[in-house]
């Protein structure tokens, strides 16, 4: 029987999740020994060229880039998951939420304190650059999430028990110091 | 001496002083029954509801139900154990909390009920609703976004004259706590510390000090919320 | 301005109790509380700005800035909207050059949406300047608009006056009484005084043992027993209150309204045998805002029976002391629950309270307080008169009597009627003259949507309980948009935010059904919303939140035909839309909305 293949991705997030991924130090070989890894940061797969059978995702939706990579991830996995805060409800940059998306941009390139000399107000519209979306939206609000993993970014011993219980059908149990929203 | 009664919750055989809250007789049982806006000794809001519990069948707030000789209380049956998760999970989505970037993430007893009752995503859908933040006053950060309205601040919080600091503002969907900028200017250290102690998330929070206790030592880090209250009976080897 | 301020707060004593009838002068005088005032107002009572403020924000009417000169409040309760209220909001809005929510720039006119103001009957109705204005349509609203051009005052603009009392020179109103059908309890003869003076001679425990006897239950909508209330109430040490519920606020009720302008006296003389029976002193009414037009007229009524000794020191020579004062609201729902309009009348939010303690032994200033519809004291005043074996003979079993019912809707003859209870929805619509019924709403929004299949059940606090309103809702009508989305949208509004699920769930809900109309729901939508709304009537603290999710959970039950029509046959669907997401962004940084595959 073939293992499992695994896809993951970062979209408005940190990186922190991926990291804490990593986090599960050793358990790493006996993770490959489970599962295949197709697309994913960790070994710069950038293109689906075949089904998968979980998707991971770290980070929210905050531009039309990301929403189409979310998309393609749900095309192409049988199985997505949220993973951390950021995918499930926004995160961090989720803050700006509630707050008019032309404001934030005003703020970031014209008249917040960190910026330059700015004179005639430009902002970045290279049609190549990603378009900013009115808020950061969780995932779900998107696509179907099949599971939620909370943690900014989730405990690496989380991880590693949803995905073994996942692939090997196990039942999982959590133990309370694992379900963290920080 | 009042009038000492006994009665039941989830089966257990408790007492307690007639006339006194469910929620309190049932912490000196040893029986957790959650609160967000309850404060011992302090007129009940009744504001959360997450303290819900079932009296021979009918849904009452345990704040503010007085215990009753021989009733019999339902408090962790799956039917309201998923109320308060889905209490929980509401406040989630009607305020903004994000729990990376508080102060009292790790301390919050909204983020503890969370823990306990393992919310991974909230079933309703986020409002991510504008609310402001009041820094106006040199001593404390009032953060609008986190406000559960529990009223325990408009409750406690008030001066030698009995002027309240705290106050809610407007009703219903446009409901918002709002501090009163003129006597919050002046207010005392000892004042802001107990503002921001009571406060059971971190709407209320003390200028110039945060994150001072680092992760994996604060209160719900290892340890639910509640579990003090359900392990005072073993300490106390089951006397009263 | 200073000194009209605080001429105000002289006037009210100085006490932070009167601090709604303080704000209510200072809006009338300057057409808003503005923060300076507020400011006053606090540090004259001793208050922080924010409790003044509390109160102030709490209340529909209390305003920030100025409204208009002429400041029109158009009701838009579910049947404003089914008599035409968009065509009066649309020509209003023409008019003006601005929309509902706004003013004109001149500041001479404000246009404004209200909840439901007690003319169901006689829809689309505005109030302005608490001037009622009824039947309106769009010939109607551009004279007033004229008018208000012209500067003409809002009196002068009411030319046909209504029967009865509503042509009194005190009142001077077009409101129309709507009497359909008067039984023998409320509507029917009455000589004042004859049962007060009886019940002085009966003694005030036989007065309470007859009210328990006839059986009568409140008429506002729980049904309490009155006798029971008044029993408690009189066991307990304190000086006792005497409370008069005419805030009546529910969608589709105003049975209240006719009561109080053609049987006020009756009325107030259920107070006053009421306040004998439990020893109080003192009564208060507690008016609805929206009802201030007859505001001089009860008073009036008040100063009449005052010197006909039937209220004051002393009544009819018995040794009796008992008068009453008039409390206004200011536009808030929840001050019908009887604790919220005791806080109100404290001069405080009026969010209920919890209980215990109840009324009877906490209320009004924390002592012991009977709080009873208009209606139950009026039945009150019959049932000495005529004893309680006469009025057992009428209704059923559990419900004994007659019941005002207000019934408004798609129906020939909308009005108020007084029927034994018992009646079935059937023999109702026949005497209201319906056809074509889809629904009848019993008991206003957070009573129960009955479907055709069950109007053969009875009115009757056993079967089908009612505070009085009925509407009729015929097939023509879009159940879940005209009706349920409405209903929750004025839940939404008029929850007081005070118990966190009543507050939330019915936004939550409210959003919900907007996507069930708008055609975004998928199936687990609707058991979504089953379940939510039973958390919240789980959960919440008072009657409001207890039963707001009714107008969802009683459709899904009767009619789930209707949203199964609307609805997607999907288990997922995403309200993303990646044109609305992209277009401010798109627009600040100047490119165009245009997203590459």
């Amino acid at each position: 029987m073939s293992k499992p293949i695994v896809a993951t991705a970062s979209l408005a997030g940190c990186f922190g999740c991926h990291m804490s991924l990593l986090d599960i130090d050793e358990r790493i070989l006996k993770l490959i020994e489970l599962v295949d890894f197709h697309k994913s940061p960790i070994n710069d797969i950038k293109t689906f060229t075949k089904q998968c059978d979980i998707g991971i995702i770290e980070g929210g939706c905050c531009n039309t880039e990301n929403v189409e990579v979310l998309r393609e991830f749900r095309k192409n996995c049988k199985i997505l998951i949220s993973l951390g805060e950021c995918a499930i409800m926004g995160g961090l940059p989720a803050m700006r939420n509630g707050i008019p998306v032309r404001e934030c941009l005003e703020e970031a390139y014209c008249d917040g304190i960190t910026v330059g000399e700015n004179t005639e107000r430009i902002m970045p519209n290279d049609e190549e650059l990603p378009i900013i979306l009115d808020k950061v939206y969780p995932l779900h609000e998107i696509v179907k999430i099949d599971y939620y993993l909370p943690g900014c970014a989730p405990r690496a011993d989380l991880i590693w028990e949803a995905v073994v219980a996942l692939v090997t059908g196990n039942e999982l149990n959590i133990p309370y110091e694992l379900v963290k929203f920080d | 001496m009042s009038e000492k009664i006994k009665f039941t919750i989830d089966g257990k055989q408790c007492e307690g002083e007639k006339g006194r809250y469910l929620v309190d007789v049932a912490a000196e049982n040893g029986v957790y029954i959650p609160v967000l806006c309850h404060w011992k000794d302090v007129i009940p809001a009744g504001s959360c509801r997450i303290c819900t519990v079932k009296i021979n069948g009918r849904f009452v707030a345990a704040c503010t139900t007085p215990v009753e000789d021989g009733c019999n209380v339902e408090n962790n049956t799956p039917e309201l154990q998923d109320i308060r998760k889905a209490i929980v999970e509401m406040l989630f989505v009607e305020g903004n909390h994000f729990c990376p970037s508080c102060e009292k993430s790790g301390d919050c007893d909204l983020q503890g009920l969370g823990y306990l009752y393992q919310m991974m995503v909230p079933r309703f859908p986020y409002a991510f609703e504008r609310r402001e933040l009041d820094a106006s006053s040199p001593k404390i950060f009032l953060e609008k976004n986190r406000c559960i309205f529990c009223k325990r601040c408009v409750r406690m919080i008030k001066d030698e004259k009995g002027k309240s600091y705290f106050a809610f503002k407007g009703r219903g969907k446009d409901l918002e706590i709002s501090m009163d900028k003129t006597i919050a200017a002046n207010i005392s250290d000892e004042l802001a510390q107990k503002a921001m102690d009571i406060c059971p998330v971190g709407a209320i929070l003390k200028k110039e000090v945060g994150f001072a206790t680092p992760i994996g030592q604060r209160k719900y880090d290892n340890v639910p919320i509640g579990a003090d209250i359900e392990n005072l009976q073993k300490t106390n080897g089951g006397k009263k | 301005m200073n000194e009209k301020i605080l001429g105000i707060i002289e006037a009210y004593g100085r006490s932070p109790y009167r601090l709604v009838d303080i704000l209510l002068s200072l809006q009338k005088e300057f057409r808003c509380v503005s923060d300076e005032a507020v400011n006053i107002v606090a540090s004259e009572l001793g208050l922080s700005e924010v409790d003044v403020r509390q109160t102030k924000s709490f209340y529909h009417f209390f305003t920030t800035e100025p409204v208009g000169k002429y400041a029109v409040y158009l009701n838009n309760s579910a049947v404003s909207e089914m008599m035409g209220m968009a065509d009066v909001v649309d020509e209003f809005e023409k008019l003006c050059g601005i929309s509902f929510g706004q003013k004109t720039a001149d500041g001479l006119i404000s246009l404004d949406h209200t909840a439901c103001i007690g003319m169901n009957d006689q829809e689309p109705a505005a109030l302005i300047n608490s001037v009622v204005f009824t039947g309106l349509n769009r010939q109607k609203v551009r004279e007033i608009v004229a008018a208000m051009r012209e500067g003409k005052p809002v009196e002068s603009m009411v030319t046909e006056y209504g029967d009865g009392n509503n042509a009194h020179p005190l009142v001077l109103s077009m409101v129309k009484n709507n009497i359909r059908k008067a039984g023998p309890v409320c509507l029917g003869e009455y000589e004042t005084g004859k049962a007060l003076a009886r019940s002085l001679t009966m003694g005030s425990k036989a007065v309470i043992d007859e009210v328990k006897s006839a059986n009568l239950r409140g008429r506002g909508g729980a049904g309490f027993p009155a006798g029971l209330k008044w029993q408690f109430c009189a066991h307990e040490a304190g000086d006792r209150y005497v409370f008069c519920n005419a805030d009546e606020g529910e969608p589709g009720t105003f049975k209240d309204r006719v009561l109080l302008t053609e049987r006020a006296q009756m009325m107030y003389e259920g107070m006053a045998i009421a306040g004998w029976a439990i020893g109080a002193k003192e009564g208060i009414l507690y008016l609805r805002y929206e009802y201030l037009y007859l505001k001089a007229f009860l008073e009036n009524v008040l100063e009449e029976m005052r010197n006909q000794n039937l209220l004051g020191k002393n009544i009819l020579g018995k040794g009796f002391d008992f008068d009453i004062r008039i409390q206004l609201g200011a536009g808030a729902y929840v001050c019908g629950e009887e604790s919220a309009l005791i806080e109100s009348s404290e001069g405080k939010r009026g969010e209920p309270r919890n209980r215990p303690p109840f009324p009877v032994q906490k209320g009004y200033k924390n002592n012991p307080t009977i709080v009873n519809n208009v209606e139950t004291f009026c039945s009150a005043v019959k049932i000495i008169e005529n004893g309680a074996a006469w009025y057992k003979k009428m209704g059923t079993e559990d419900s004994s009597g007659t019941k005002l019912l207000s019934i408004s809707g798609d129906c020939k003859m909308p009005g108020v009627y007084e029927v034994e209870w018992g009646m079935t929805i059937h023999e109702m619509l026949r005497m209201v003259g319906a056809e074509n019924v889809q629904a009848v709403q019993v008991s206003g929004p957070s009573g129960v949507c009955v479907p055709p299949t069950q109007f053969n059940r009875q009115i009757a606090l056993e079967d089908l309980p009612s505070g009085g309103s009925m509407i009729v809702v015929g097939k023509q009508r879009d159940l879940i948009k005209d009706i349920v989305l409405n209903f929750m949208a004025f839940f939404e509004d008029e929850s007081c935010g005070s118990c966190i699920t009543c507050r939330s769930f019915n936004m939550i809900l409210r959003r919900q059904v907007q996507k069930v109309v708008e055609g975004r729901a998928i199936k687990p939508d609707l058991d979504n919303m089953k379940d939510w709304g039973e958390i919240m009537a789980k959960t919440s603290r008072c009657g409001l939140g207890q039963t707001s999710s009714n107008p969802i959970s009683t459709t899904l039950a009767n009619f789930r035909e209707l949203y199964e029509a609307r609805v997607k046959d999907e288990d997922f669907q995403s309200d993303f839309d990646m044109e609305k997401a992209i277009a401010e962004s798109c627009e600040a940084v100047n490119r165009p909305p245009i997203v590459h595959e």
